[in-house]
């Protein structure tokens, strides 16, 4: 028989799965792997500034990483620096002074490893509201704004052209991701958010023959990551967070074998294609 | 320099005219004294033409001219430091960029591709595709096309969605000479066919589709524009290409007499570098010395471009042209 909390475990883990894997998706076809990062690490900020300032701290962590990625937009816009740099600066003092701001609070204590890593054995039934209810809207929100955010992303001066306002679906897409890392991160934590996003979304696609198919497959291969690395914790007495993420790891790996390859082009890792 | 000062047209062809072809009210889309400002240096400058329902409007100019710029402007894709861009309300676009890469993350089929920027019909896909020639590949994936067939795929999706303007950047770029024919050919159907308005950018300087209306050459302004009519019915023309080929391409003929330089200086034919381009530095050939090597048989129309472009539009002598 199984414990309270791992049900309780299991499901807030599924929900935030389905609702990463189309996510996830956009992150890996924009190559914003690196941004999903920045934006995760501001995540701690968050955390910090909830503390200091007495706010809510999913709230908190959503306007920290918000304005983290307003910040990026207007540094690109601006020009000079290339947008890594500008993520790797955002990314890391953003943490840093998250770090140095809570050093400072020495009247409170926090659990630092609880948000790095993730404590979802500890989640309880008002998480798993919030990871429910925060999922369905994003998931709303992605299928509204499908057809303009895919248009974007394989090409934002077609999207533009034909009307589709490229720069307020990607407004709107940082939202979401920073709604998504607000409500991930006690699951999983600050620093294996990305994973989450990426490697489920990376296994699907080699099986998907469209991008519809490729992120509902991602938030399938999640949740099956999420129900195998739970499982795993609890038969090997490892943390959960990273068993969720080795999880996926495995499944990925696994997807690589040379078996079953679909149709007559499905070599999975050929280069792309040499004309653009 | 300015539009208004001098109307002589030596050259019935070729001629620098603020007057459009059409009247202005057909006019889909209109570009007024339109400037682009990067990073401290104008793109281009003083760019006003339109393109009106019906009308197939080519701009061709050299590598950096800003011809892509242009076409960018017209559509809203850039927005204009300097003069206005006028369209016509609810005008559906149908664009082609010149480069387009589509990461391989992303599983996207040629079906799939038609549908980016809104709902088909599938038999409209299907026409589409089978208009450009790739129906077959509808269920291939785009990564794993090659040039000329993706760029097929990127026609029929902008003609699927049966634009008011279509514009198209490089349209046949990587396709073959009679694949290029063959394109030239469906650009010209879909303009008899729905009277839209089409913009082309030409990608190779001299050779434009013979059913253009207005070439337009562009080098950081527009320099001189007119017909090329007149070339594709020249005998010496049809023996080069062909028949077939002569009733599809045309040739523009004309030279510059300055480059304009990465760093935004002139360089004139004479050697010398200006800051600027005017017509009255004495850089240009109109002032320059007797012992100029200037081509006889040239016709400087004194009002082209910025009013400093010598134009000359010369039959064509066999062998001229590299191309064929």
């Amino acid at each position: 028989m199984l414990d309270d909390f791992f049900i309780r475990a299991l499901i807030a883990g599924v929900g935030l799965a389905i609702t990463v894997g189309p996510l996830g998706c956009f992150v890996v076809w924009r190559r914003m792997a690196y941004f999903g990062d920045t934006m995760a690490h501001s995540a701690l900020l968050g955390v910090a500034l909830s503390l200091l300032l007495d706010l809510n701290l999913m709230v908190s962590v959503f306007i920290v990483a918000a304005m983290v990625s307003l910040l990026l937009l207007a540094l690109q816009k601006r020009g000079g620096l290339s947008t890594d740099a500008l993520l790797g600066i955002l990314s890391h003092s953003s943490l840093s002074i998250g770090l140095v701001i809570v050093a400072f609070m020495t009247w409170v204590r926090i659990d630092l490893v609880g948000f790095l890593f993730g404590d979802i054995l500890a989640v309880s039934e008002a998480d798993i509201d919030i990871v429910w209810g925060g999922g369905i809207l994003v998931l709303m929100a992605l299928v509204m704004l499908w057809r303009p955010l895919l248009a974007a992303t394989v090409n934002p001066e077609i999207a533009e052209a034909e009307g589709l306002h490229p720069e307020r679906s990607r407004l709107f897409f940082m939202l979401l991701m920073a709604l998504v890392i607000a409500i991930a991160m006690k699951i999983v934590g600050i620093l294996l958010i990305t994973s989450l996003l990426i490697i489920p979304a990376a296994t699907a696609r080699r099986f998907s023959a469209s991008p519809e198919i490729m992120a509902v497959f991602a938030s399938l291969i999640g949740a099956v990551a999420v129900v195998g690395g739970l499982f795993g914790s609890l038969h090997f007495d490892t943390p959960s967070g990273p068993s969720i993420v080795v999880a996926a790891v495995v499944i990925f790996v696994l997807s690589l074998l040379p078996i079953g390859r679909r149709g007559r082009d499905g070599t999975p890792f050929s280069p792309p294609g040499g004309h653009h | 320099m300015s539009e208004t000062d001098a109307h002589s047209h030596t050259a019935p062809a070729v001629s620098r005219t603020g007057a459009p072809v059409r009247a202005a009210s057909d006019a889909l889309v209109t570009l007024r004294e339109v400037g682009i400002r990067r990073s401290g240096r104008w793109l281009v400058r003083g760019v006003d033409f339109s393109v009106s329902r019906g009308e197939i409007v080519t701009l061709i100019g050299p590598n950096g001219s800003g011809k892509s710029t242009t076409a960018k402007t017209a559509i809203g894709v850039m927005k204009p430091d300097e003069g206005r861009v006028e369209k016509i309300g609810g005008l559906k676009v149908g664009y082609v960029p010149q480069k387009l890469s589509i990461d391989w993350t992303l599983p996207l089929t040629v079906e799939r591709l038609m549908t980016l920027t809104g709902p088909l019909k599938s038999a409209e896909i299907a026409e589409a595709l089978a208009s450009t020639g790739i129906l077959h590949l509808a269920r291939a994936e785009v990564q794993h096309l090659s040039g000329g067939e993706f760029q097929r795929a990127l026609l029929a999706r902008a003609i699927a969605r049966r634009p008011d303007l279509l514009v198209l950047d490089e349209p046949v770029q990587g396709v073959d000479f009679s694949g290029e024919i063959a394109l030239y050919d469906l650009i010209k159907t879909i303009r008899n066919r729905t009277g839209c308005g089409i913009l082309l950018i030409s990608h190779d300087l001299h050779v434009v589709m013979a059913e253009t209306d207005t070439v337009i050459c562009l080098n950081g302004h527009v320099c001189c524009r007119g017909t090329p009519e007149a070339v594709s019915q020249s005998p010496e023309y049809q023996r080069l290409f062909g028949v077939k080929a002569a009733q599809t391409l045309a040739v523009y003929n004309h030279d510059h007499d300055h480059t304009h330089l990465p760093d935004g200086r002139v360089l004139h034919a004479d050697g010398s570098l200006t800051d600027h381009c005017h017509p009255e530095d004495g850089h240009h050939r109109d002032g320059h010395p007797p012992d100029d090597t200037a081509v006889p048989d040239h016709v400087h129309d004194e009002s082209c471009g910025c009013g400093h472009s010598q134009i000359r539009l010369k039959r064509l002598e066999p062998g001229k042209r590299d191309r064929a």
